[in-house]
């Protein structure tokens, strides 16, 4: 455990060295993000300019719904996403081989090359956005809420993980797999929305099978909603967590599998 | 002559893509979720509210539709890449001594691109509109089918020119990815990817409709749906010439400008 703690900070100090590098290219990167999210900020702005309720959400429960889904997102794709989306290239072109020879977990290898220090900046931002919400509503969650809040956002961002990781390891099955990485986003689209628009087979599908609306839905909740009794919270922190289990261990298994039909590409 | 120079390379951009078939397949098929979760907000919202101004549940199911209709047939998806990454590794060395016009090279290629892609996510567009069939209302004018080919020809010609003058940074940085970025999170909220943008209050319409972005997406869909007066209707083609105009006046000094500065890396 120690070691994969050593190696990490070896990356991160290489990661933040080569943002440092190149600041007007990392500055412009974190503005984009920026406007991204400004621009769902707009569409809810929109939105309740013509409606009070969507559900049973008003407009500052829905800003704090997108604010901790970009704080979740933002999160792991701080950790994560650049490295995973590398995947199919490290696959079709067989640069895989080095990280599989390392003396240390290639899943860990692969996911954890590289830091983005701009997502970092923009889940500030999504914090931000979720405070000043939880101040429109009068809200002061307690340390129980702020507690179940912050494991939320982990379980949520370990789902991000498994999604994308399970999309880019099919890349073992099919080459030119780019358009995977597009599915990432689509799905957690959904995501984004109050779970009460959602009904029926679509609800059940993408809260149990590909649990993305449960991601935000629940900590947005757990924060926005001061009645909630304690073994509420405990319920919904349960499902949350049975969710990010089955999620990451399917993604092992899958990776697994996928590994050994890996035959390399080149030499 | 000339004519079949283009039409050997429209001939050479399908086999080029039909190499992604699968990627396109993938891509259009993850792109139901996002587009069913917008039609459930959409419900939710209209069975609360009625209608939001005067855009009935059925009316709004049929604006996205309609803006992914528009995207399959005009939306460049990989262009701004290719013509980047050509002139930066140094491919276009070749073409230049060639007796060919590489903007014209291009939008053939571009053209190919759409052709194809509208066909191989045909049966996925039939699939989505067979699942919302109960919500079409389809144009009751066939006048109407005329109009909408021209505004998404034009809308086509703008969002190439677009992505053509984007790449022609290439001839000046060698990172124009994020400058790519930047410009396109402005396009996907103000095209009217989102909402319809006249959802918006007056004031930022009033400014909007100097921009090129409603009319990439917006104004052929509002011409699907039949929204417009003719007086609309001419206000919206001028712009769209305009645009066309600009773009291409810009895209052409920007090759002129940047070949001149070529230093054929790596050619």
């Amino acid at each position: 455990m120690s070691r994969y703690l050593k190696v990490y900070a070896i990356l991160l100090r290489n990661s933040l060295i080569r943002d440092m590098s190149f600041k007007a290219n990392f500055l412009l990167w974190s503005v984009v993000e920026v406007l991204w999210f400004l621009g769902q900020a707009l569409f809810v702005e929109v939105l309740f300019s013509h409606i009070d309720y969507i559900g049973d959400w008003n407009k500052w429960q829905v800003v704090a719904l997108i604010g901790t889904h970009q704080v979740i997102a933002q999160l792991f794709q701080a950790v994560c996403y650049m490295n995973v989306t590398q995947l199919p290239e490290l696959v079709r072109t067989g640069k895989l081989d080095v990280l599989l020879t390392l003396p240390i977990d290639p899943q860990f290898a692969v996911s954890t090359k590289q830091f983005g220090l701009d997502n970092l900046l923009n889940t500030g931002i999504g914090l931000a956005f979720v405070g000043y919400a939880l101040h429109q509503l009068s809200i002061i969650p307690s340390p129980i809420q702020w507690g179940a809040y912050s494991a939320c956002i982990l379980l949520g961002a370990s789902i991000h993980y498994s999604i994308l990781f399970s999309l880019s390891t099919l890349c073992f099955w099919i080459i030119r797999a780019q358009g995977l990485v597009y599915g990432y986003f689509n799905l957690f689209n959904i995501g984004r929305y109050p779970d009460s628009v959602y009904t029926g087979a679509f609800r059940f599908v993408f809260s149990w099978i590909i649990p993305v609306i449960l991601v935000a839905n629940i900590p947005a909740r757990i924060l926005t909603q001061p009645s909630k009794a304690p073994s509420d919270i405990l319920a919904s922190l349960a499902a949350l967590s049975f969710a990010a289990f089955v999620s990451l261990l399917g993604t092992r298994l899958l990776w697994k599998t996928a590994l050994k039909r890996y035959a390399s590409a080149s030499s | 002559m000339i004519h079949s120079l283009y039409l050997k390379v429209f001939g050479v951009g399908l086999q080029d893509t039909f190499v992604y078939r699968w990627n396109f397949v993938l891509r259009s098929l993850f792109g139901i979720a996002p587009l069913f979760a917008t039609v459930l907000v959409w419900k939710a919202v209209c069975e609360a509210n009625g209608a939001v101004l005067d855009y009935s549940f059925a009316t709004m199911v049929f604006y996205f539709v309609g803006v992914l209709i528009v995207e399959n047939l005009a939306s460049p998806t990989e262009d701004e890449w290719r013509i980047a990454a050509e002139i930066r590794d140094g491919h276009i060395s070749a073409l230049l001594l060639k007796p060919i016009n590489y903007l014209l090279y291009r939008l053939t290629l571009f053209v190919s691109y759409r052709f194809l892609y509208t066909l191989l996510t045909l049966p996925v567009l039939g699939l989505i509109l067979w699942l919302l069939r109960e919500h079409l209302r389809w144009p009751t004018h066939p006048s109407t089918w005329l109009l909408f080919l021209l505004a998404v020809t034009g809308s086509a010609l703008m969002q190439f020119l677009l992505a053509y003058s984007l790449a022609m940074l290439a001839f000046w940085f060698l990172e124009v990815s994020t400058l790519i970025f930047f410009l396109y999170s402005f396009e996907y909220f103000l095209s009217g990817h989102v909402f319809p943008l006249d959802l918006l209050p007056k004031t930022v319409q009033s400014v909007l409709q100097w921009a090129p972005f409603p009319y990439e997406l917006y104004f052929p869909v509002q011409v699907l749906l039949e929204r417009l007066s003719t007086s609309e209707l001419l206000r919206g083609f001028s712009m769209q010439i305009l645009w066309i105009f600009l773009m291409a006046t810009l895209a052409h000094l920007l090759w002129k400008h940047g070949v001149r500065r070529y230093q054929a890396f790596g050619g």
